[in-house]
């Protein structure tokens, strides 16, 4: 993960440098302040919050001044109990979420997160802030299973509710006007991301069998694209920079991948043909790890992209407030510069956003791809060389 | 490492969430939209091949109309030419006719012109004779109107006869 944070932050200062020296970019940023300038006083403030916490204050601040960076930023990309909207003063306004929790013993329980919220305890549980993440703990030690609507549980139920909505309207407008009418408005540009995927990534990586696949392809492009999306918003949960998430989503994948999976596939991993014994001993341990590495692949790369972008763009915030407690005016005069690299990173996340959605895919179609694949002996290898790169990529 | 230890709890819903939403656009997004967007690839396709095979029916019409048109000009020709030969061959005709037909009457005219110059000298000739007698009978007459002359005459023929 740090390794992400590195590169990125790297790229993103000597693409700064450059583009820094550009006149016109620099007022568009001075423009773009402007506008912003309410909407970044109500960010602001948000990630002022943590200052006057007592949380924070309890974390032993490495600044020094009551500022722990790492907690505000961890505190926003981690999942939480509460959706947590802004603070007015040292009163947070939150909208209080359902927690469900298994115990083991007594069973189910559901009560409102806003009776854990303040750390007290609740029918024999409380709310473990100590670590990045917040966590409810049994006080008779018991191991409870945590099933509670979390913020990003939340933020992905109502943007899966808009994606049904959004494309069940689309598909109505097909249904009414008929299938030889030209697309417009919304259905047109939703036609070319169907279109983009069907002959893209579908038809290449599958061939012929790809109208079984195409189904889950879109539906992993556009869920992964709009949680993508939903999580840029200022205030939105990070549901696609959680490892859970993308864990689930490559399971998904992966069950697919195995159980469409045909006799030549297991064939080749079992008994690669053409190859001496004592290669094979080598090669089959090599290739069942290789399956095994192909979901936690896609797990990480989008978890680990959509998380850095996140921590990228809170940590360029976080700057005013670490130059405004060396000194306040350092601090605003940081202002449009820490702006401009939001800004900035909110652009290149804007297209990660749909970059990431679409990796997710095609990775998907490659090892179904795989999977599926018909017994040709001089396209495998040449298939296998390339999506080698691409897990590397 | 926290980050990297997912939550059960997230990990459930997620997955839950992802199925629904799954089996609600396969069945009322994906499945309409794709088969649209199918039927209206097929749709194009179709038309733009009718349109093709109307081309080319087009100009095979127009390839076969050529065809027509340069056979009934050739025909057309070929009876101009025949229409020529013969006009020729029947003027030729008409001409050797003619001109057999002028031989054979210059030929009669001759042989008429030549029978009545033959009839015409022997009328000639028997008149010149006719009068060739008379006027020798006249002369006779005179000459020998007279006894002496006819004494004479008679004398020089009996001189004439030699009595051997």
């Amino acid at each position: 993960m740090d390794f992400f944070l590195n590169l990125k932050l790297v790229s993103l200062r000597k693409i700064s440098e450059v583009k820094m020296s550009c006149k016109r970019l620099f007022s568009l940023f001075l423009l773009v302040f402007a506008l912003a300038g309410t909407s970044v006083s109500a960010l602001a403030q948000t990630e002022a919050t943590p200052v006057a916490s007592p949380a924070a204050e309890s974390e032993a601040p490495k600044e020094g001044k009551g500022l722990n960076i790492s907690q505000v930023i961890f505190g926003h990309v981690a999942d939480a109990h509460e959706w947590h909207i802004f603070s007015i003063g040292e009163t947070p306004v939150a909208l209080p979420l359902p927690v469900i929790i298994y115990h083991p013993e007594k069973g189910f329980s559901v009560f409102s997160s806003s009776k854990i919220a303040e750390g007290e305890s609740y029918e024999g549980y409380h709310l473990d802030k100590g670590g990045m993440k917040e966590k409810i703990v049994s006080e008779d030690g018991a191991k409870i299973t945590d099933l509670s609507i979390t913020k990003n549980i939340l933020a992905m139920l109502v943007s899966a509710v808009i994606l049904m909505l959004l494309m069940t309207s689309a598909a109505k407008k097909y249904k009414a006007a008929g299938a030889m009418k030209a697309p417009k408005g919304f259905q047109n540009a939703l036609e070319v991301c169907i279109i983009f995927i069907r002959d893209e990534v579908a038809k290449p990586n599958l061939g012929h069998k790809y109208k079984k696949y195409l189904p889950l392809l879109l539906t992993i492009f556009f869920f992964i694209w709009i949680n993508n999306l939903f999580g840029l918003f200022p205030g939105g949960a990070n549901f696609t920079g959680n490892i859970a998430v993308t864990a689930c989503l490559a399971l998904v994948s992966f069950l697919v991948m195995l159980f469409s999976a045909n006799k030549h596939y297991w064939g080749h991993m079992f008994n690669p043909p053409g190859v001496p014994f004592g290669i094979k001993l080598l090669l089959v341990p090599i290739e069942i790890i290789s399956m095994f590495i192909k979901p936690v692949a896609l797990t990480i790369r989008l978890f680990a992209n959509m998380l850095a972008g996140h921590i990228i763009i809170l940590s360029v915030i976080c700057m005013i407030f670490i130059f405004g407690m060396l000194n306040k005016y350092v601090g605003i005069g940081f202002i449009p510069v820490s702006v401009a690299f939001s800004v900035f990173m909110f652009m290149v996340e804007l297209l990660v956003a749909a970059i990431q959605a679409f990796i997710f895919a095609t990775l998907t179609a490659v090892f179904i791809g795989q999977a599926i694949e018909e017994n040709h002996s001089e396209e495998t290898g040449q298939e296998y060389h390339v999506n080698e790169s691409e897990i590397i990529a | 490492m926290e980050l990297l230890t997912p939550e059960l709890g997230l990990f459930f819903w997620t997955l839950v969430a992802f199925l629904i939403v799954l089996f609600v656009l396969r069945k009322f997004a994906w499945k309409p939209i794709l088969n649209s967007l199918g039927e209206r690839e097929k749709g194009i396709a179709d038309s733009i091949a009718a349109a093709d095979n109307l081309k080319k029916e087009m100009s095979q019409m127009k390839a076969e109309n050529e065809k027509v048109m340069a056979q009934a000009r050739e025909e057309r020709a070929q009876m101009l030419k025949e229409a020529k030969e013969m006009k020729d061959r029947i003027v030729n005709e008409a001409k050797d006719q003619a001109k057999a037909e002028a031989n054979k009457i210059i030929v009669d005219a001759q042989q008429q012109i030549q029978q009545q110059k033959m009839a015409a000298l022997t009328e000639v000739k028997n008149e010149i004779g006719t009068l060739a007698v008379e006027v020798a009978e006249k002369i006779l007459r005179k000459s020998l109107a007279t006894a002496e002359a006819q004494d004479s005459y008679v004398n020089m023929l009996a001189e004439d006869i030699k009595l051997n």
